[in-house]
């Protein structure tokens, strides 16, 4: 193990070293939300949030609670940093990221604190990589002030149904839209392509609606653009939740099993598209 | 218009519509009582293709209330619909096709498992009537054989194999790669296969001929015939006519027809014999026949971009064969250009005209095979 080649003065030194013996749950998770190069890296007693953003309007967050990892130390209340994603999880996957069973790669990851780079040491099959990646001042991650008492509608659906509407999807229109209602539809994914629109409906007493807490018709549409990342997250889930508050703001929550299987979460916060179009 | 397909008819009727996008990139539609035709051709009319739906594919037939209607769509959109092909026997229960009038729309909605509801509102554009003019019962020779062999053959040529040379004896049949005349020989690869007549199921061979047509076309309908295990039949004659592939059972029938080579192929002989009536009025046409239903004509196309192909008067539809032909070779001749693409374009006219309508219809019917941008009055009236 890394461990056995560190001094205890280097050990003292770090205030956060979280460590797994299988790197995949971590950076399967953290493919989920990469759609941008920059994630704001938030530790805490609980465990890590990495959120990546986009433009404003798109937040996606992933949860790694702190009793998934071997060892999670923090010697603060609350570490955060910011690095570079792309290269995050090309070191994570250095080893080459096969699914050879029994074969895995081992991360230590470990900070210093403000101004040290995040240091990983990964190792597989007896060999031992080191990477130093640079961190960044983190940003304040955009608060969309999304609260459960301001939800209007929510649905949770076992994510197959959803896989199969959202490879779908006619890319070529603009916006999804989602209609959420306590009448028919229920709850109904449309697009405005080229070819002309299509809707996709669940009704409430499918098999697949696992939850279905509608409480008045809304209407929302969500740039395809920005909705299109979370995709990823939707293959890797079994379960997601949507909810709409009553600004019609999006939230999308997956219910990931890693490897292991243990259960971590993902979720996106979507702004609703300000046009206002035609039905 | 409202028709219903249930249970593995959904997934037939999906392979057909994939089948039809290896030809054209649209999607011709038209519910005649017949059944559904769907139909397809290629930008330059030399391939078509044409799946009739009887009644009795679909749980509900019902044709639209207006009997003419027609109409075509972008193929890419309706794929769309049927996307995830092996996964549509089972999750679709039911599909069924509506037509909406008053918002131009072709309704396709596809009842899923676990209740879930895909609805495609598809806009459409109003067409003629496209339908090839072949007959398969004048054809000299007839083939039939199961779909295994068809695409065993097929294998063994390469998929970038645009075309296929088929030659028939009293009780062989060869296919070989064809190879342009002016290929370098020493670069060109020869590929030939001999198939015995046991091989088919059916060998009617009256006439021994070579007959050469595009392979690539014919992808979509081995692998339809294929996964539907139906016997292919081909009929055929001489270089020039068309030859045609059918699959049929009792509640479908499919049509391709693909045009060959004619004999005079090569580019010289077509200048030759093309110069001396540089404006030919009609010159007298091998295959006149005022039989529109039991016979094709041929109309010779050319890969430069030639003067539309409205017939000028009288207008006879054999009449288009030499003479917008000359021009085009014309031009050949003089520049010495890459050779021709040497396939005769499929004749479309509509079937089963009344002698008075026939002209009308047949001008109408003819689009543009290569139209100067500025030419407006080639557009398709509706």
């Amino acid at each position: 193990m890394p461990l056995s080649t560190q001094s205890q003065a280097d050990i003292d030194q770090y205030i956060l070293i979280a460590s797994l013996d299988n790197a995949r749950n971590l950076s399967n998770i953290l493919k989920a939300i990469s759609f941008k190069d920059h994630a704001i890296f938030n530790a805490t007693q609980n465990g890590l949030k990495v959120t990546v953003e986009d433009s404003k309007c798109l937040q996606a967050n992933a949860f790694i609670q702190a009793d998934i990892f071997q060892e999670y130390t923090i010697k603060e209340d609350a570490v955060g940093f910011q690095v570079n994603l792309t290269v995050l999880l090309d070191c994570l996957t250095i080893f080459g990221g096969s699914t050879v069973p029994g074969v895995c790669t081992a991360l230590r990851m470990c900070y210093n604190g403000y101004g040290y780079p995040l240091t990983l040491f990964l190792e597989e099959g007896g060999v031992v990589t080191v990477c130093k990646i640079n961190t960044q001042e983190p940003e304040e991650p955009i608060d969309f002030d999304f609260c459960s008492t301001n939800v209007t509608n929510k649905v949770i659906l076992q994510s197959d149904s959803l896989k199969e509407a959202f490879s779908e999807l006619d890319m070529t229109s603009e916006v999804l839209q989602i209609t959420m209602s306590p009448s028919h539809p229920y709850f109904r994914l449309s697009t405005f392509g080229n070819s002309g629109n299509a809707h996709y409906d669940y009704p409430k007493d499918s098999d697949m609606m696992e939850l279905f807490q509608c409480t008045k018709l809304q209407t929302n549409r969500y740039k395809m653009s920005l909705l299109k990342p979370s995709t990823k997250a939707l293959a890797l889930s079994c379960k997601v939740s949507v909810r709409t508050d009553s600004r019609g703001f999006l939230s999308l929550q997956y219910l990931v099993r890693n490897d292991d299987g243990q259960i971590c979460f993902v979720e996106y916060y979507c702004c609703p598209d300000e046009e206002v179009g035609e039905e | 218009m409202d028709c219903v397909a249930t249970g593995g008819n959904v997934k037939v009727l999906a392979k057909a519509i994939h089948s039809l996008s290896r030809i054209g990139e649209e999607l011709y539609l038209e519910p005649v009582e017949d059944g559904l035709a769907l139909r397809s051709v290629n930008s330059s009319r030399s391939a078509f293709a044409c799946f009739l739906l009887s009644p009795l594919f679909f749980q509900r037939y019902q044709t639209p209330s207006d009997q003419s209607f027609r109409c075509k769509m972008p193929i890419k959109s309706v794929q769309a619909v049927f996307k995830s092909l092996s996964s549509l026997d089972r999750s679709v229960e039911k599909c069924r096709i509506q037509l909406n009038s008053e918002k131009s729309r072709l309704t396709i909605t596809l009842h899923c498992k676990h209740g879930l509801l895909k609805t495609h509102n598809l806009s459409f554009q109003d067409c003629e009537s496209l339908q090839a003019v072949f007959d398969k019962e004048s054809c000299a020779n007839v083939l039939q054989a199961q779909p295994r062999l068809m695409v065993d053959t097929v294998l063994h040529f390469p998929p970038s194999l645009e075309e296929v040379n088929l030659s028939v004896s009293s009780d062989r049949v060869w296919l070989r790669n064809h190879v342009e005349d002016d290929a370098d020989p020493s670069r060109a690869m020869m590929t030939e296969l001999c198939l015995s007549s046991e091989e088919f199921d059916h060998f009617a061979v009256s006439t021994q001929t070579s007959i050469t047509f595009c392979l690539k076309e014919l992808r979509g309908l081995l692998v339809f015939a294929e996964s539907s295990g139906l016997p292919i039949s081909m009929y055929f004659d001489e270089p020039g006519s068309p030859v045609i592939l059918s699959v049929a059972d009792s509640v479908l029938e499919a049509n391709f027809v693909l045009a060959t080579l004619s004999e005079d192929s090569h580019p010289k002989n077509h200048v030759k014999s093309n110069t001396k009536h540089p404006d030919a009025e009609q010159p007298p046409d091998d295959f006149m026949n005022d039989d529109m239903d039991s016979f094709l004509i041929a109309m010779e196309t050319s890969e430069l971009p030639g003067p539309s192909h409205v017939p000028t008067s009288p207008p006879h539809p054999t009449n288009n064969r030499k003479h917008s032909v000359s021009e085009d070779e014309q031009e050949e001749a003089l520049t010495e250009g890459p050779p021709n693409k040497k396939f005769c374009s499929l004749f479309f006219g509509s079937v089963l005209p009344t002698p008075s309508q026939l002209t009308n219809q047949t001008i109408q019917s003819q689009e543009v095979l290569a139209s100067d941008s500025e030419d407006e009055n080639q557009t398709e009236t509706s």
